[in-house]
């Protein structure tokens, strides 16, 4: 068994199992007055200054919401919301077209309801925004930009974003700018503070944490307009009683991915270019995704293309010897469709459809490279006769 | 004749969402195969959630199908075969109406796509069969070679649509419900044992591309909007008009409005199409009947069989058997019947049986009627 697909979920950490069964037994709901829920309080605000202090943020600056997707949500809307309402005219939103669903549909929901009129910044070959880019859409206007969201990696090729840089132009115009940085979160250094953003996200189970669980980093000059209404927990801008065991483990795995980060970038990232060089070796046409230079992709993560294969044989093929991993791309109703991302990077739509993402974890070992060795090879070959159907 | 070995295979289970597939591929695991089901998404814009027994390849049924996957503990796959099935299926659905024929597309799919495109493209993966959810037996003779029967359930027998299948499409089947003497009934009792939700789901009997059931609306969306035209009787009369010649069946007898009524009095029913002049004739039932017939497009589950033979012959997916006398000639199947037979129309598929072995079939070019020769 060689499971490769970490960036889809990661095993939750035993330490952050630990503290989350432990929390399960206790009573108390955060926002209550009496011993209870004092006890429950000191939990998740603990828990706040420790994911704030992996993150390079203050507490106040952490909004917990139910993960990655929510937290996307409320930057994109309610920072476009809170921004027009301040001024009309701002309706532009700046987004990279390689930004996960949860950013590109919340941004394309704007659009078809909001009047947001939506700029897809350019990238490279590498899917990478540029600043000069950046400051080219903004200078188009200055005044009529709601709000610049750009991811820090990419999830499906790994491409990291110089998210200072662009945030450095945002700065310039004070426009809000927002990274989704679930990726990215464990295996690069996403400091809050020194980025320079107006809003970040994370999510729990991409660091060894449980489901259901993320952050909004949030500037303390950012009032987002609420998605969620209710009881006014989360500085009033994300309601609902937290859940307390789940924030307990985030921390725990959000203060372990930032201890971890040099080391596991350093040996994962080893790990991962001996699987690319594998792979390379048995598929000399193959493509890898992404930017090949070290420093500029995510080191779990190794993407590949293979001319006149199918992704989704080839995960069909590989699932039967036992390897896990993913074509990368979201799919409409199953139906794996060629990924946007590699679209948005110029690659032609046909070889688009012939990807696999291996994203490699805490629990990846040398094995797991000899086995996609071993099977890559005959399971493109076949992957091919069945051709792209 | 034994039936076909149980050796391990590497099996794809094409699973539509229905019970029929679950349950046959959860068969297919329990005789030791190496199974992965796969739902083939045949709409290139899926509707959510299906509507009583209408229709299939909703976004509902591929979730169905995915969850009796998840229970039997079989791998799971969409294949996106959209495009396919719009060329040879649906495509070829609505020119055969255009012409006048009536067709039948769940053969077609099973010829073109279920033991086509899919079967290719399992064989290039590795995989050894298809398994589907058709009541019908697959048994090896004397000589080794595969033989398609009829279910041993005859009132659930579905070999009919199966009667496309060449020899080399027949080496690759796999029918895990047609063998066992079980009733619908018993196959739903069958799935809430193995734990399928799909067995209270009800079955699908319309054409699955035609979500809401309307056949004539979605024919009128294809081939354009009512096109006025006359209803004839035998003479050339004109006896009533009609909004469209390709709204019709051969043997309908509802529907036509015609105002007057005939000189006999008798009711009047639907004896030939054409599209051409879009004309509709009518006629009394009697003129229905047809004595002889000429098939074309003739597909063999083995060796196609030489000079004259006698068999039964089914014409229809529910229909019942007729004697016939049948040969094959420069490619064209002519049949003849011991007794007459009514409700035949061009389009539709001859299946020729010896016994319960499926012989072949053919699609129905000309019928040869009693009193009239009507040309399809």
């Amino acid at each position: 068994m060689a499971y490769l697909d970490h960036a889809a979920t990661t095993p939750m950490l035993p330490e952050a199992i630990a503290a989350m069964t432990a929390q399960l037994a206790v009573t108390g709901n955060a926002s209550s007055l009496h011993a209870a829920g004092r006890r429950a309080r000191r939990t998740v605000e603990e828990s706040r200054e420790t994911l704030a202090d992996a993150l390079g943020a203050r507490p106040s600056e952490v909004v917990l919401t139910s993960g990655g997707t929510e937290a996307d949500n409320l930057a994109v809307k309610g920072l476009y919301w809170a921004r027009r309402d301040a001024d009309p005219r701002r309706t532009r939103v700046l987004a990279s077209p390689v930004e996960h669903h949860a950013v590109l549909d919340a941004v394309d929901w704007l659009a078809e309801h909001e009047g947001a009129r939506v700029e897809y910044l350019p990238v490279d070959g590498y899917g990478r925004v540029h600043p000069d880019a950046l400051r080219e859409a903004v200078l188009r206007d200055p005044d009529d930009v709601a709000m610049i969201t750009v991811m820090w990696a990419n999830n499906e090729i790994g491409t990291v974003m110089p998210v200072r840089e662009l945030a450095e132009v945002a700065q310039e115009f004070g426009v809000p700018m927002h990274a989704d940085a679930v990726q990215a979160f464990g295996q690069l250094d996403v400091d809050f503070a020194r980025s320079g953003l107006a809003a970040m996200t994370v999510s729990a189970h991409k660091i060894g944490g449980p489901f259901g669980i993320g952050a909004l980093l949030l500037g303390r000059d950012q009032s987002p307009v609420p998605v969620l209404h209710g009881g006014g927990q989360e500085r009033h801008v994300r309601s609902g009683t937290l859940d307390v065991p789940a924030v307990a483990a985030f921390a725990v795995a959000g203060r372990l991915a930032a201890e971890r980060r040099e080391h596991f970038a350093q040996e994962i990232g080893a790990l991962r270019d001996s699987l690319a060089e594998a792979v390379l070796r048995a598929v000399p046409d193959a493509v890898l995704g992404g930017d090949p230079a070290p420093g500029g992709r995510l080191p779990a993560n190794a993407h590949f293309t293979f001319p006149g294969c199918e992704g989704d044989s080839l995960l069909l093929l590989l699932d039967a010897q036992g390897i896990e991993c993913s074509t990368g791309s979201a799919c409409t109703a199953g139906i794996a469709q060629p990924s946007h991302v590699l679209l948005a990077t110029g690659t032609d739509p046909d070889l688009a459809r012939g990807t696999l993402r291996f994203s490699l974890g805490h629990t990846s070992t040398k094995r797991d490279v000899d086995d996609v060795a071993r099977a890559i090879g005959p399971a493109v070959e076949r992957a091919r006769t069945a051709g792209l159907s | 004749m034994t039936q076909t070995s149980q050796r391990s295979l590497r099996v794809l289970a094409a699973m539509s969402g229905g019970v029929d597939s679950a349950v046959a591929a959860a068969r297919a695991v329990e005789a030791g195969h190496d199974v992965t089901g796969v739902h083939l998404a045949l709409s290139a814009n899926p509707q959510s959630f299906r509507t009583g027994a209408r229709g299939c390849c909703t976004i509902e049924d591929s979730r169905d199908a995915r969850r009796a996957a998840d229970v039997i503990g079989i791998p799971f796959y969409v294949w996106d075969l959209a495009e396919r099935f719009r060329e040879d299926v649906v495509e070829d659905f609505v020119a055969e109406y255009e012409a006048g024929r009536t067709p039948n597309p769940c053969l077609r799919c099973n010829e073109k796509i279920k033991f086509a495109a899919l079967l290719d493209k399992a064989l290039a993966l590795g995989f050894d069969a298809v398994c589907t959810g058709h009541y019908a037996t697959v048994v090896l003779n004397e000589d080794g070679g595969r033989e398609l029967h009829r279910a041993s359930d005859m009132a659930k027998d579905q070999s009919y649509v199966l009667g496309v299948l060449d020899e080399k499409q027949l080496a690759h089947a796999m029918f895990p419900l047609g063998d066992t003497l079980t009733t619908k009934d018993e196959i739903r009792a069958e799935a809430e044992r193995r734990g399928l939700a799909v067995a209270k789901k009800p079955d699908s009997h319309d054409i699955c591309f035609i979500a809401d059931g309307d056949t004539q609306g979605f024919l009128a969306s294809r081939l354009g909007g009512p096109a006025e035209g006359d209803i004839v009787d035998e003479s050339g009369t004109k006896v009533g008009t009609h909004e469209g010649a390709f709204g019709f069946t051969i043997g309908q007898r509802k529907g036509l409005r015609i105002g007057h009524p005939a000189p006999d009095g008798k009711p009047r029913y639907v004896l030939d199409i054409s599209p051409v002049n879009n004309t509709v004739t009518v006629g009394p039932v009697e003129a229905l009947d047809v004595t002889a017939l000429t098939a074309v497009r003739p597909r063999w589950c083995g060796t196609p069989p030489a000079g004259s033979g006698t068999y039964t012959a089914q014409l229809r997916a529910h229909g019942g058997e007729s004697e016939v006398t049948a040969e094959l000639a420069d490619g064209t199947l002519y049949v003849a019947f011991a007794e007459p037979v009514r409700g035949v129309a061009p389009g539709q598929a001859v299946v020729l049986y010896d016994g319960t072995r499926v012989v072949g079939s053919a699609t129905i070019a000309t019928t040869v009627r009693r009193e009239t020769a009507a040309a399809g």
